[in-house]
């Protein structure tokens, strides 16, 4: 599990682990509670170009639906294939094994610092 | 992520989008919150809230799913206190009801229950309640907590020819229910609790008196989810410590705490109607496979009466369930097709949700009635998809006995 005050994050609350020129996407645990139990994920098609900003992919609870953005431009360069099979690592562990794709970029735009984000959301 | 918006239009932001399929659609603005007598035991209990018409209520503890399964299985507690609780006495009392509802209920036996409907002149359904004859000339009506000023309203005008009293009790009594087959073995067990009779002989839709520490307490064998269980309704100062002894009771039996994101499953695989989903004003209960509520053979007149004679157009829309395979549920407000490429929608879903229980998507839609019949295929657009899914009998689930 990533070290939460480390990651960056989007007011669509999604974490981004940058490694290099790799971007490690996610929800954060405050959008899976709000959603509750997750029990349908789909994600972009591995080799896909995506735009920052524009939805790739759904996270489906009991309840709800809630849209994929992807947080940088770039090509998805992998897709977590536990998360499809077994929707509730989301709530589980969304900062670890309920990471959602892996994305290259060539560039970083610019995102919420932990604090910044835990401003956002009031925690 | 943000959720996607066009699945929940009465919300615009993602901590009451992820609830919105469980609050009615004329839920009151959040300004005048309101809170359970047990709300306390909730936040304690470490419960996420929800509006739900007004009040800010459990919708889940920790998991829906796993509160879902537990009701199925093993037993559910539910804090139904925002519900409301009209009580109508007086000589008048069963004649009255008999014209201000769509059934008959100076028949009714004393501490029965009747699933009933108040009318509006037009034949469209102002509420779905319950109605307990709690004594000779005494009724309570239990109506829905977003519909509780407007069936307080219907029964007030329709009383002014009547010697009787309509008057709103809903602050004063609280409501409990447990449901799943462990509850009756939960009531037994629970201190303090006692029931005038055998809740092992009271059958379904029958109610016993009784008294928690000395206080009055009604006991129905009624619920919302499918499953055996019963309702408690009990003076607000005592609902916390029966709330209370209730949980300690069902301890054994992993009785859990339920939110009203579960109580919405259950009820939809149980095949029930939700006011401003499957019933509204402008829905006749024929339509909502409600004709049976509406007893045309009682010899008086009732509000809705002739509307309710002259019944819907043929080409009115009916309520079915819907079948899907897979896992994208098809959720309130989608459109339903009669084919892949249809260009105009034929069917609008109500409730949709992918079932806890059965493990495929579910839901019940407004359809054409040439595409009523069981078994017949149609499409959902599930956000730009065409999902087909098939015309089903409710309901979904029915308990093994």
């Amino acid at each position: 599990m990533a070290d939460k005050t480390e990651l960056l994050y989007t007011a669509e609350h999604e974490w981004v682990l940058v490694d290099g020129d790799t971007a490690l996407v996610g929800i954060t645990a405050y959008a899976a509670d709000k959603l509750g139990d997750v029990v349908f994920v789909e994600l972009p098609a591995v080799g896909s170009s995506v735009a920052a900003g524009t939805v790739v992919g759904e996270i489906e609870s009991t309840k709800s639906v809630g849209e994929l953005f992807a947080p940088v431009n770039g090509t998805v360069l992998e897709t977590n294939d536990s998360v499809v099979a077994s929707p509730e690592l989301v709530n589980s562990d969304p900062f670890g094994a309920g990471w959602l794709l892996k994305v290259t970029f060539t560039e970083l735009p610019t995102l919420l610092s932990y604090s910044e984000y835990s401003a956002l959301v009031g925690e | 992520m943000t959720p996607d918006t066009a699945a929940h239009p009465s919300s615009d932001s993602l901590p009451n989008a992820v609830t919105s399929n469980a609050a009615p659609s004329n839920a009151a603005p959040a300004t005048d919150e309101r809170f359970s007598p047990l709300h306390q035991a909730h936040v304690d209990a470490g419960a996420s809230f929800t509006d739900f018409a007004g009040w800010q209520m459990p919708v889940r503890y920790s998991s829906d799913l796993a509160e879902h399964h537990a009701v199925r299985t093993s037993a559910g507690i539910f804090d139904l206190s925002h519900m409301a609780e009209i009580t109508v006495s007086g000589p008048d009392a069963g004649a009255f009801l008999d014209y201000a509802l769509a059934g008959k209920l100076s028949t009714i036996d004393l501490l029965q229950a009747k699933y009933s409907l108040i009318l509006n002149p037009a034949g469209g359904i102002i509420d779905d309640i319950v109605v307990y004859r709690t004594n000779e000339k005494d009724y309570l009506v239990v109506a829905n907590a977003g519909n509780r000023v407007q069936a307080v309203q219907a029964l007030s005008a329709r009383a002014v020819r009547f010697d009787v009293e309509v008057t709103d009790q809903s602050d004063d009594v609280a409501l409990i229910a447990v449901q799943g087959p462990a509850s009756r073995a939960i009531l037994e067990a629970t201190a303090g609790l006692t029931v005038d009779g055998e809740l092992s002989e009271l059958k379904y839709y029958r109610a016993l008196g009784g008294t928690f520490r000395g206080g009055d307490v009604l006991i129905a064998r009624t619920g919302y989810t499918g499953e055996d269980g019963f309702e408690l309704y009990i003076d607000v100062p005592a609902a916390a410590a029966l709330w209370d002894a209730l949980c300690a009771a069902g301890e054994p039996f992993d009785l859990v705490p339920a939110g009203l994101a579960s109580r919405d499953t259950l009820r939809l695989e149980a095949g029930m109607p939700l006011y401003g989903h499957e019933l509204s004003l402008s829905t006749y209960p024929a339509q909502a496979g409600l004709g049976r509520v509406v007893n045309l053979a009682k010899e008086t007149d009732f509000i809705g009466r002739s509307a309710s004679e002259e019944g819907p157009s043929a080409d009115a829309r009916v309520l079915v369930g819907l079948a899907a395979a897979g896992k994208r549920a098809g959720r309130a407000d989608y459109l339903v097709f009669r084919s892949s490429d249809a260009p105009v929608a034929e069917g609008v879903i109500t409730s949709g949700a992918l079932s806890p229980t059965l493990g495929h998507p579910i839901a019940m839609a407004y359809v054409a009635p040439s595409l009523a019949r069981q078994g017949t295929e149609v499409f959902v657009d599930v956000r730009g998809t065409r999902i087909p899914a098939t015309v089903t009998q409710l309901p979904f689930y029915k308990r093994q006995k």
